[in-house]
């Protein structure tokens, strides 16, 4: 093949070959490389952060997934994985100089094996589609993510996704039995969770597509609870709602859910949806709890007197599916109802142990008096995960900027209280300059380790989730002595 | 490789007797207790010259650090009850005991998490959870494990049907690689995705990745009440019974998707004849009434005995913990679960099984005495039988002269990737080398 560049050849050129490798491999109308419609692909849930892919590809099957990786080995170009491009944390922002494969095409859901209560699917397959392929066996799909209509099997196991039930049920990770893979450098593997040995399914969930492509993924199914009570309980104020939330889960209850909404989600919610939530509510609670019949009728009695003696001033309880789904209405729609009473906002999802969730509001009721910049309250109570909406008006000079403050101040309360930097929306591109105040560069180093056994190349989603990308090569195989990193001349990047 | 740091003098192995009296002296500048290694702290039959009993996570470091220089290979230890489990190591010098490493750094019962240093008893801190109305869902036997042993060796026990395992209730942990460096990863909140989760990959890493010192976990409130429903069938000539009698698999399925949501399905068997008991658990304010709604569940094998207390044998292993005791794990998709118990049976050995029936997560005891080529064709023939059904068998213990008969694991598609991560954790090949399999 003649470059015609010269000795460095330019991206171009090296994309336009692997372009016409990947087409050798893939069926008719997989490769695109039209930059209109490239365009389509140039962020995700993220929309701050664009690049338009160099290549886009739609493998159907997992040895198209294998033949493109191995191209991309060929050539040396980076690929980036995507499901929906839902992802909140630009986790599927594709790179200018390489191959974005979307798992668009592989939506099948391959096996339903009831009596082991388990169902195997394509990455492709939306979460919800996993749940109504075995609704009518009385069976679910535990992880929930509120975008579950249209978010990916593939795209929760990167994320290890979770949703407002994990508070009983846990997340992607618990849930997910055994993966097939395609490693970075183009092996088809099998991770099984009855494997001895490392739990590499463990540590594979929740990478973010650094450690290769999901072509398979084995979940566990979940029967439909007997019973299902949901509780909404409105108070006067924030605290007295935290109070509940803490008295509820001391009491030995573990709700399968606890939402919670402070007044400014509850007032962008009303104007979008009506869900008619009690008038002069502080806050409302959604407990929902689920189980056995005798055993949740027990326990909501006993989350009900909890609430009231918190202080709440009115409790609705659902008497069915309609009634549940109007209490649920208010606190699903809350982020994009957001979107009504404010020109702009940043989502923010940071984690801090249950019992701070009073004070870290307090505190953030402060940073927002100073900033002059409004944040509504919707969160995962129960797991002490918080989604500020940190409002602004993108029209006024240097309001983008006080909310982005906010917003990593609200960060550094979550480290400050021994939290955590993102409950379940990923590191990404956004968040990976706040991993150093998580973690110190020797954590960050050995995660680096598990990232090189896999992707010694650094190709598969390069730039995402660590601050400083580096090759492979670059850590000395054996590391001795204190100070490695001032050795590695990387001491003083932070 | 560069040269080592330190400067020590480094031969082909590990120093001759001549710079012994030089190692000890490194060993104990990092303040650890050291003693020599006696009879009783051999690993799989592999003696270390010494002991080490650190006091806190600096200190393993240091020891680690002292191994990295003078090329010393170390094995961790927790209350060294599995010591003869897993491979013999290719070398070791040094054993590193975690006892003194016991302290519960943080109870934060409103968040339903604690953190503990590794070498914690998992009974000690039964008790201080209890005491607040908590505990922790591994349901381990008893008998000196620590913390970290648990997690090195990814155990469980019955209640893994309701609440996952070791690596689904770990939050966080703290390591130190082979090099001394420290790292965590998690913390301790129960929802949390940043970074790579360390912990998952040390789970079941048997000591051959690094060593272990911290970990924080999610706690639940405990059942105000516990129940067991215990059911007897009939040996397995029955089951295939074409007037359907019900097997352990059809029961451990109907139970497992009944709404009576037992937290526990388990089975004991004495193969190859025999009667198979099955027991369920039921936790929470109504147990007793769901125990006994389970009763039209046991087809024709009469009403299940409800009792307020567990059976003798629920949660042990069978085997009884010997170091020269013979014991493997057998898992089935559980729906296959009476084939794979057929599987056992057709090979006329006296085995004990027992463990999780509706996960099909079950340990089988042979005797000690169980002859070499017995012991081999034990293996492979109830591997032949569980393959097709998505099985896998793998010793967990077994004197020498039986293991090294047979293939402990069997295949293992992710072994390739495992070996890397051994790699790139452990180039020198200090921790446990060789221990939990070949390359690792
Ligand atoms: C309105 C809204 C509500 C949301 N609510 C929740 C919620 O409640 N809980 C929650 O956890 N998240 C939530 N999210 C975030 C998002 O939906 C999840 O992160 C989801 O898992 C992303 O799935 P996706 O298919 O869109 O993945 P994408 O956005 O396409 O990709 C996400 C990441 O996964 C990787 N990836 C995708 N597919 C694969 C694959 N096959 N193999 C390897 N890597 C892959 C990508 O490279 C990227 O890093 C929400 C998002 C929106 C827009």
């Amino acid at each position: 093949m003649t470059d015609t560049t010269g000795a460095t050849p330019a991206p171009g050129p090296v994309l336009d070959r692997a372009a016409r490798r990947l087409a050798a491999v893939l069926p008719p109308g997989a490769v695109i490389t039209d930059p209109v419609r490239l365009r389509t692909y140039e962020c995700d849930g993220l929309t701050h952060h664009r690049a338009v892919p160099g290549i886009v590809v739609l493998p159907e099957t997992t040895g198209q997934t294998a033949a493109v990786v191995r191209i991309c080995n060929e050539y040396g170009v980076p690929f980036v994985a995507r499901g929906a491009g839902t992802g909140l944390s630009g986790g599927a922002l594709p790179r200018t100089d390489g191959v974005l494969v979307v798992t668009s095409r592989m939506r099948r859901v391959l096996e339903v094996d009831l009596p082991n209560r388990r169902a195997v699917v394509e990455p492709g397959v939306t979460n919800l589609e996993i749940t109504e392929a075995v609704r009518a066996h009385g069976r679910y799909y535990a992880p929930d993510p509120s975008s579950r209509q249209v978010c990916t099997i593939g795209g929760n196991v990167a994320e290890n996704s979770g949703g407002a039930h994990c508070l009983k049920y846990g997340f992607t990770v618990n849930h997910v039995l055994a993966l097939e893979i395609v490693t970075p450098d183009g092996d088809v593997v099998t991770l099984d969770a009855d494997d001895p040995g490392y739990d590499l399914l463990g540590a594979f969930v929740g990478s973010e597509g650094t450690l290769g492509i999901t072509t398979r993924v084995t979940v566990r199914l979940l029967r439909a609870p007997e019973a299902v009570t949901t509780l909404l309980a409105a108070f006067e104020s924030i605290e007295q709602g935290g109070r509940a939330v803490s008295a509820i889960i001391g009491g030995g209850i573990v709700p399968a859910a606890i939402e919670m909404m402070d007044a400014l989600a509850i007032e962008a919610a009303e104007a979008a949806v009506d869900c008619a939530y009690p008038a002069g509510a502080g806050a409302v609670l959604i407990v929902e709890l689920d189980g056995p019949a005798a055993e949740t009728a027990l326990r909501s009695a006993e989350a009900e007197r909890i609430c009231r003696e918190s202080g709440a001033f009115e409790l609705r309880t659902a008497a069915g599916p309609a009634e549940r789904d109007a209490i649920w209405k208010g606190r699903r729609s809350a982020f994009a109802a957001v979107g009504r009473i404010s020109p702009a906002y940043i989502v923010q999802d940071g984690v801090v142990p249950r019992t701070a969730l009073p004070g870290v509001l307090a505190d953030i009721d402060r940073l927002s008096a100073e900033h002059g910049i409004r944040v509504a309250n919707v969160f995962h109570a129960g797991d002490g995960n918080l989604h500020p909406l940190v409002l602004f008006d993108d029209r006024e000079p240097g309001a983008a900027e006080r909310a982005e403050t906010v917003s990593g101040r609200i960060l550094d309360l979550c480290v400050e209280h021994g939290g955590s930097i993102t409950g379940e929306h990923g590191v990404g591109v956004d968040k990976a300059r706040y991993m150093p105040r998580m973690f110190t560069d020797d954590d960050l180093d050995t995660m680096q380790l598990l990232r090189c056994a896999f992707d010694p190349r650094g190709l598969s989603n390069p730039g995402k989730v660590f601050p400083t990308p580096r090759l492979c090569g670059e850590v000395p195989g054996v590391r001795r002595g204190a100070h490695p990193l001032v050795e590695s001349g990387r001491a003083e990047q932070f | 490789m560069g040269a080592p740091h330190g400067g020590g003098p480094r031969g082909a192995g590990a120093p001759g007797a001549a710079d012994a009296p030089a190692a000890l002296e490194a060993l104990r500048g990092t303040g650890a207790e050291i003693r020599d290694a006696g009879p009783g702290d051999a690993v799989a039959g592999v003696s270390p010259r010494w002991v080490a009993l650190p006091g806190d996570t600096e200190q393993v470091a240091a020891l680690m650090r002292v191994c990295a220089s003078l090329d010393l290979a170390a094995v961790p230890t927790g209350g060294g009850t599995r010591l003869h489990w897993g491979r013999p190591p290719e070398r070791c010098d040094l054993l590193v005991g975690t006892r003194r490493l016991n302290r519960i750094l943080e109870h934060a019962s409103g968040d339903l998490v604690v953190r503990v240093q590794a070498g914690t008893a998992v009974e000690d801190l039964a008790g201080v959870l209890a005491a607040a109305g908590q505990e922790l869902a591994l349901d381990v036997p008893s008998g000196g494990r620590t913390v970290g042993g648990v997690l090195a060796t990814a155990a469980a026990g019955p209640r893994r049907l309701r609440y996952g395992t070791a690596r689904d209730l770990l939050i966080g942990i703290t390591v130190v690689l082979a090099d001394g460096t420290v790292a965590r990863s998690g913390g301790k909140v129960v929802k949390n995705v940043a970074g790579y989760d360390l912990g998952k990959l040390f789970t079941g890493s048997y000591g051959t990745l690094g060593i272990i010192t911290e970990a924080a976990f999610r706690l639940h409130p405990a059942a105000p009440a516990r129940c067991w429903t215990t059911v007897r069938l009939p040996g397995p000539e029955s089951w295939a019974d074409p007037a359907g009698v019900v097997g352990p698999a059809a029961l451990a399925t109907a139970l497992a998707a009944s709404q009576t949501e037992p937290s526990a399905v388990e089975l004991d068997w004495s193969a190859p004849s025999g009667a198979v008991t099955v027991c369920a658990l039921f936790e929470g304010p109504a147990a007793d009434g769901r125990a006994r709604a389970v009763q039209d569940l046991t087809g024709g094998h009469g009403p299940g005995e409800v009792t307020g207390e567990a059976p003798s044998w629920w949660g042990a292993i069978p085997g009884g913990g010997a170091p020269d005791e013979v014991l493997l794990e057998l898992r089935v998709p559980p729906a296959s679960a009476d084939r794979a118990l057929r599987a056992v049976a057709a090979r006329g050995l006296p085995a004990r099984v027992r463990g999780s029936l509706a996960s099909a997560v079950l340990h089988v005891a042979l005797p000690a005495r169980t002859g070499g080529p017995e012991f081999a064709a034990f293996v492979s023939g109830v591997r032949d039988d569980v393959r097709p059904l998505g099985g896998r068998l793998t010793v967990l213990a077994a004197p020498r002269e039986l293991a090294r008969r047979v293939d402990p694991w069997g295949p293992v598609g992710a072994l390739p990737l495992m070996r890397r991560v051994k790699e790139r954790f452990d180039p020198g090949r200090r921790m446990s080398p060789g221990r939990l399999a070949e390359g690792l």
